[in-house]
């Protein structure tokens, strides 16, 4: 297919092309850029917390007697809970991914050094391993003698007592790289805490756009304020049968306390992630509705060019030109105007991405979404030309005898 | 004459119809998208406090170490104070007003003695709060710094939760009992739900979000009630809330002119000049005062995510205009041989231009009559969001009419330069060719 006469046609239609030339590349800069954040999105919706997910239920029990010692409430509480028919285990913790309850601290490797990063601190009582679902992949679970109250009402000062900890293979990764953590010391507070374990998986209560989104410590120290959450684990068809249960039975030992926010772990999920759920379905919107007016613009003027040089190809078709000559010509010339679109929409992709960057807490745009829109683009070009294009080569040859 | 060139505009139409629809259908879609974010966007940077936020001003005090490295994560400037911080700038009562405050919960027990307590989010602060914010009371008052002082065990109750407790009785002398200690009502608030919540900590609740009790902030600290807020600490201080190095608290102040706003910037830093001479906020002295409004845009009390679905629908807007325009340019160019004949019998290139501007105007106005619906749907789906801003997404005849001006001009836009391109159409040489 020789281009030179495609080239003379589309050079007659000069600022028509550029205007098409400007859209493709508008929307291919765009898209791009909508496409890597619903990568994003959708790579921290499925992000896997570390607990057994589908298992899991829990509930706030927030006491108004001031007058009873928590530790011991606790653990009737958790006693009666477990006697539920159903409950595999129970646990009260503070933390939980997802439960926006984060109390970070600074870690250093020296006494009073200079935190290297922050890390959530998970404490619960004995058991919250096993009952959270957490997979050791190295080390051991606390043993009952390691075991201390957070000390909440005295500013939590458990932090600067606590023997042991176990943290996630992403926090050892960091801190201690390419070597073994276990026995390694850390300075979360005030003292040396050792690290005697190490768990694949265990994501923060509140993600954000940093890499730490898995920094992590759990602590042998016991929930000892008025505020605690009970954890309870279950086969997943007993889930809301055993929340009742146990919201029933909670009010029953202790009548003056507020219990709220009874949920699984798959409720509590979906919350923290409705926003991002929202604004997925809208980029998803958004990309699509792009594309079609896109292609509906390529559509319109194709097939307005083809009424227009229905002479003309009538022409081409009676000195000899084939019926898929004349397909091969128009899709040519959207290939050529496309690509125009797509070259000047790379670069726009990259100085939105760099704009987008600056003003929001965006990533880099990885490469690899560029190539993915250009053939996008193409490929719903040569689509949105087939019928226009079909139409042309429909054109009869005895149209050239015709005038005007 | 404009009456004929809409008639010709139509007849145009009515011989592309597809083409037409197809415009229509665009410009519509673009315009329907960007006016429901940027009436999202004209509802929540509303003014929340109309007549007063022009004299409420955020201290800003940055009271963190030096050496805490970057790597840590430092959270940006949140703008809390430390409690002897707070306490040193109530003391000096340099603003017409000045209050510290922070967010709350706490167990309520029913009066009735029968079901569980239930938990209720409200604020601790001190004496100003209501005179500054100009709090409308149903019955009663706020506190005196008196009050603050002695720790009185006083409550200001908002409507909705003096209604829960005591019904549409009187709730002012009577006792309401948090946790378990006994508060005395001594105010009840009309409805007060300035939106965003400017007072609080920004967060992603801002919007939604109000207070159902206010008590001195001392009387909380003493009886230890749970708060509700970051707080953050560094160092290894001892008492947490009222350590010197922990930050928790919000402060705002009134003042009333722009000398005073002048001098409390000057005793701010001098403030911070004098605490380095004690050894304390290490950090190089930049003492800010920020006005209600900056304040909340410096916050992003607008969410991250708002703003970007704003860009993305004026990105929409911008490729459908081109769509448009590509669509225009391409039928105007077509009737070239109607336009050189109409050249020839005498019209003027601005007559041509004025025609097909007209024609223009049309799609865009029919487009925006469509935009209008899609804005209107658009709006509903914003309103079924589970977040707090969600309920205030409702369009008013104001953003109405803006939406027929920004159809109109982006149909005139979108018209403007294929209008431009065909009035250049030479008569003669359009007469020959066809």
């Amino acid at each position: 297919m020789p281009h030179s006469p495609l080239l003379a046609s589309l050079g007659r239609h000069k600022l028509t092309v550029l205007l098409m030339v400007m859209q493709v590349a508008l929307t291919c800069a765009i898209v791009c850029n909508v496409a890597a954040i619903l990568g994003h999105r959708i790579t921290q919706l499925s992000l896997p917390s570390g607990v057994a997910e589908d298992e899991l239920v829990m509930l706030e029990s927030i006491s108004v007697d001031a007058s009873t010692d928590p530790l011991v409430r606790h653990d009737t509480d958790l006693a009666a809970l477990r006697q539920l028919p159903g409950v595999r285990s129970a646990a009260a913790v503070d933390a939980l991914p997802f439960n926006s309850n984060n109390w970070s601290n600074g870690i250093s490797l020296v006494p009073k050094g200079d935190a290297r990063l922050t890390a959530t601190a998970f404490n619960g009582t004995p058991g919250e391993l096993a009952t959270l679902g957490l997979r050791l992949a190295a080390g051991r679970d606390f043993l009952p003698e390691e075991y201390l109250p957070l000390g909440a009402a005295q500013d939590w000062t458990g932090i600067n007592k606590v023997p042991s900890t176990i943290v996630t293979s992403a926090l050892a990764q960091q801190l201690f790289p390419g070597q073994d953590p276990l026995g390694k010391v850390i300075y979360p507070g005030d003292g040396p805490v050792r690290i005697v374990g190490v768990v694949d998986h265990l994501l923060r209560p509140t993600l954000d756009e940093t890499a730490g989104n898995e920094y992590a410590t759990v602590f042998p120290m016991l929930p000892d304020d008025g505020r605690v959450t009970y954890v309870m684990r279950t086969a997943p068809q007993d889930r809301e049968r055993v929340l009742q249960q146990a919201m029933a039975r909670l009010a029953q030992l202790d009548s003056n306390r507020v219990l709220r926010r009874p949920q699984t772990f798959a409720q509590l999920r979906e919350d923290y992630f409705r926003r991002d759920r929202t604004m997925i379905s809208l980029l998803l919107a958004a990309a699509f509705g792009l594309l079609l007016v896109t292609a509906a613009g390529i559509a319109g003027l194709a097939s307005f060019w083809v009424q227009q040089r229905r002479r003309s190809i009538g022409i081409r078709r009676a000195v000899g030109a084939t019926r898929h000559d004349i397909l091969r010509y128009v899709q040519a010339e959207n290939f050529l105007i496309v690509s125009g679109g797509v070259l000047l929409g790379a670069a726009l992709a990259y100085a939105l991405n760099v704009m987008l960057m600056q003003r929001y807490a965006l990533q880099r745009l990885p490469a690899f979404y560029v190539p993915l829109g250009a053939a996008a683009l193409w490929l719903l070009g040569q689509l949105a030309v087939l019928g226009p294009a079909r139409r042309a080569a429909a054109v009869p040859p005895v149209v050239a005898t015709r005038s005007g | 004459m404009l009456g004929y060139y809409a008639s010709i505009a139509a007849s145009s139409f009515r011989k592309n119809k597809a083409l037409a629809t197809l415009m229509v259908l665009v410009i519509g879609l673009g315009i329907g998208a960007s006016m429901t974010m940027i009436t999202v966007f004209h509802v929540l940077s509303g003014d929340p406090l109309p007549g007063r936020s022009e004299h409420l001003f955020v201290p800003v005090i940055d009271p963190r170490p030096l050496d805490r490295s970057p790597s840590a994560g430092t959270p940006s400037m949140d703008g809390n104070f430390t409690w002897p911080d707070a306490l040193n700038l109530l003391h000096a009562a340099r603003a017409d007003h000045q209050a510290a405050m922070a967010g709350g919960a706490v167990p309520v027990r029913p009066m009735q003695g029968a079901g569980l307590p239930f938990y209720e989010t409200g604020r601790y602060t001190t004496a100003d709060f209501f005179a500054m914010f100009g709090t409308p009371f149903l019955s009663g008052g706020g506190w005196t710094a008196e009050d603050d002082a002695q720790r009185a065990r006083v409550v200001v109750l908002g409507h909705a939760l003096s209604r829960k407790l005591f019904g549409e009785g009187p709730a002012v002398g009577r006792t309401v009992r948090f946790k378990d200690v006994d508060f005395r009502v001594i105010g009840v608030l009309d409805d007060w739900q300035p939106q965003p919540q400017f007072y609080a900590q920004m967060d992603s609740r801002a919007f939604g979000r109000s207070d159902q009790f206010f008590l001195p902030l001392q009387t909380a600290l003493d009886l230890k009630l749970d708060f509700v807020g970051r707080l953050s600490c560094w160092g290894d201080s001892g008492d947490g809330r009222t350590s010197d190095q922990c930050s928790w608290l919000q402060f705002w102040v009134q003042l009333d002119n722009p000398a005073k706003v002048a001098a409390y910037r000057a005793f701010i830093t001098g403030y911070w000049r004098e605490q380095q001479s004690h050894g304390r906020l290490p950090r190089p002295v930049d003492a800010r005062l920020y006005g209600l409004m900056d304040w909340l845009a410096y916050q992003h009390a607008i969410p991250d995510d708002l703003r970007l679905q704003l860009s993305l629908s004026v990105g929409f807007l911008l490729v459908c205009m081109l769509n448009v325009m590509g669509l225009l340019l391409a039928t105007f160019l077509r009737r070239g041989g109607e336009i050189s004949v109409r050249r020839a019998l005498g019209a003027r290139r601005r007559d041509i231009f004025l025609q097909l501007g007209v024609e223009s105007s049309v799609i865009g106005l029919t487009g925006g009559l469509l935009g209008v619906l899609v804005a209107l749907f658009g709006l509903w789906s914003v309103r079924q969001r589970p977040d707090g801003y969600a309920q205030l997404a409702h369009m008013d005849p104001g953003m109405l009419l803006a939406t027929f001006a920004l159809a109109l001009i982006t149909g005139a836009l979108a018209g403007l330069l294929p209008a431009w391109r065909a009035c250049r159409i030479a008569p003669a040489l359009q007469l020959k060719t066809q």
